[in-house]
């Protein structure tokens, strides 16, 4: 008897790490030898851990996207932040894990989870204007993208707040132009983009009416799917023919652009 | 600002694979993984000279996915039954490759304590030491769940699905 110390769970888990000291490393190696069941028990979990790596290597190969860059965090972090934006990314990651993980992905956040009727219609008006538009083969929009400057000055005019037409590069969209709408009496803008397998996807801006902001909103008609929020004093739909977990980011990045540009009611582009 | 760059963007493949092993979802995880790295940005003057970065962000990171369960959870309860519908489950994700795709469900039939830990030892490389740091467990019971969880997972992968249930903890 060497007076070694009996071979436990302990030391067969580092073994299948492969994180045991060699001396007891062949310890454990010599006990298995004894116990061929154990052994293949063994030999399988060492196999599986592998598998495992190897299933999830290519997520770490990946190159980081820009967003997680912490400089670009850290520059967002300085921006001065507004009360509703919190809610508003709560909200969002509520939304994802909930989308994700599964039982019942709700679509109803936060403040109270009271719907306004105006906010529904004003989805509704966008998603109406979505499917027709974006079918259009000859006349998508009004003013085309390469008159961007115009367009947006345009339509920051006649919809009576500053405008800008994000830039959804990120997301795989490119802008084509733009248009006006009426909406209840109102003039709404819609900005129409395409990304490189030529799917659509159209932001509509109107100014906001009584409610000054609102959480994030989603629903789906068919395959088309809209989130629509009020910041500002502007109401946002996004609506495109995709799922929601895709069109999320997008719309994220649209508010945080939208939020960016400062205090639009005052006027700056 | 560069210190803090320095350190944490190596970190950062780890994080963005650890994220997605647990939600399936390339836009969540990295949505995990931002909120992971914001809070840790924002927090940085309170972490602990002594501190493990390491253990430190996968804290932080699992503690935010379970928080975004739990809120799920809560708020499911006031959602009408219409919402209940559109739900993505999560093996239904185009980034599963047919053929590789087992060890992922067998990871599924784990519960989330278990799975965390697999992934967190068995993929990340954390220490045992670290992982019970992040899973706030002592040692010993690292190693006693850590035993538990690849027999379960060696069972899936046995006798297929009708011996495990898929827990979301």
């Amino acid at each position: 008897m060497t007076g070694e110390r009996p071979i436990g769970e302990d030391d067969l888990q580092a073994f299948v790490d492969g994180r045991l000291a060699s001396a007891r490393g062949e310890s454990v190696r010599a006990y298995l030898e004894d116990h061929p069941a154990l052994a293949d028990q063994v030999s399988q979990e060492i196999a599986l851990r592998e598998a495992l790596r190897t299933r999830l290597a290519f997520k770490a190969a990946e190159p980081i996207p820009s967003r997680l860059r912490v400089a670009n965090l850290m520059a967002a972090q300085r921006r001065p932040s507004k009360s509703g934006r919190a809610a508003v990314a709560a909200a969002l990651a509520w939304l994802l894990i909930g989308g994700v993980l599964g039982a019942a992905g709700g679509a109803w956040w936060v403040r109270g989870l009271q719907t306004s009727q105006e906010a529904e219609r004003v989805a509704e008006n966008a998603i109406a204007a979505h499917r027709i538009y974006v079918s259009e083969r000859l006349h998508p929009v009004e003013v085309p993208a390469d008159q961007e400057a115009h367009l947006v000055q345009w339509l920051s005019r006649r919809v009576g707040k500053s405008l800008i037409a994000p830039n959804l590069t990120p997301q795989g969209y490119r802008l084509i132009g733009g248009r006006l709408l009426p909406d209840s009496g109102m003039a709404a803008a819609l900005f129409m983009y395409e990304n490189a397998g030529g799917n659509r996807l159209t932001l509509y801006a109107r100014s906001g009416g009584t409610e000054a902001q609102t959480s994030f909103r989603f629903e789906s008609q068919d395959d088309v799917s809209a989130f629509s929020w009020i910041d500002n004093g502007l109401s946002y739909v996004v609506t495109a023919k995709v799922e929601r977990a895709q069109l999320l980011p997008i719309a994220e990045a649209i508010y945080r652009q939208f939020e960016a540009t400062g205090e639009p009611a005052k006027g700056r582009l | 600002m560069d210190e803090i760059a320095s350190l944490l963007e190596p970190q950062i493949p780890a994080l963005r694979r650890y994220a997605w092993a647990l939600l399936r979802d390339r836009e969540a995880a990295d949505d995990l993984v931002q909120d992971t790295l914001e809070r840790a940005i924002s927090r940085w003057g309170q972490r602990r000279h002594e501190g493990d970065l390491r253990a430190w962000l996968f804290t932080i990171q699992r503690n935010l996915f379970l928080n975004g369960v739990r809120q799920r959870r809560t708020r499911g309860l006031q959602v009408g039954e219409e919402a209940l519908n559109d739900v993505q489950a999560p093996g239904a994700s185009p980034e599963s490759h047919v053929g590789l795709r087992d060890v992922l469900a067998g990871l599924d039939a784990l519960s989330e304590e278990q799975r965390s830990l697999l992934l967190l030892v068995g993929v990340e490389d954390l220490s045992y030491e670290q992982a019970a740091k992040v899973l706030g467990i002592p040692l010993g019971t690292v190693m006693s769940r850590l035993s538990r969880a690849r027999a379960r997972l060696r069972e899936f992968m046995e006798n297929g699905r009708s011996t495990a249930l898929r827990r979301v903890k």
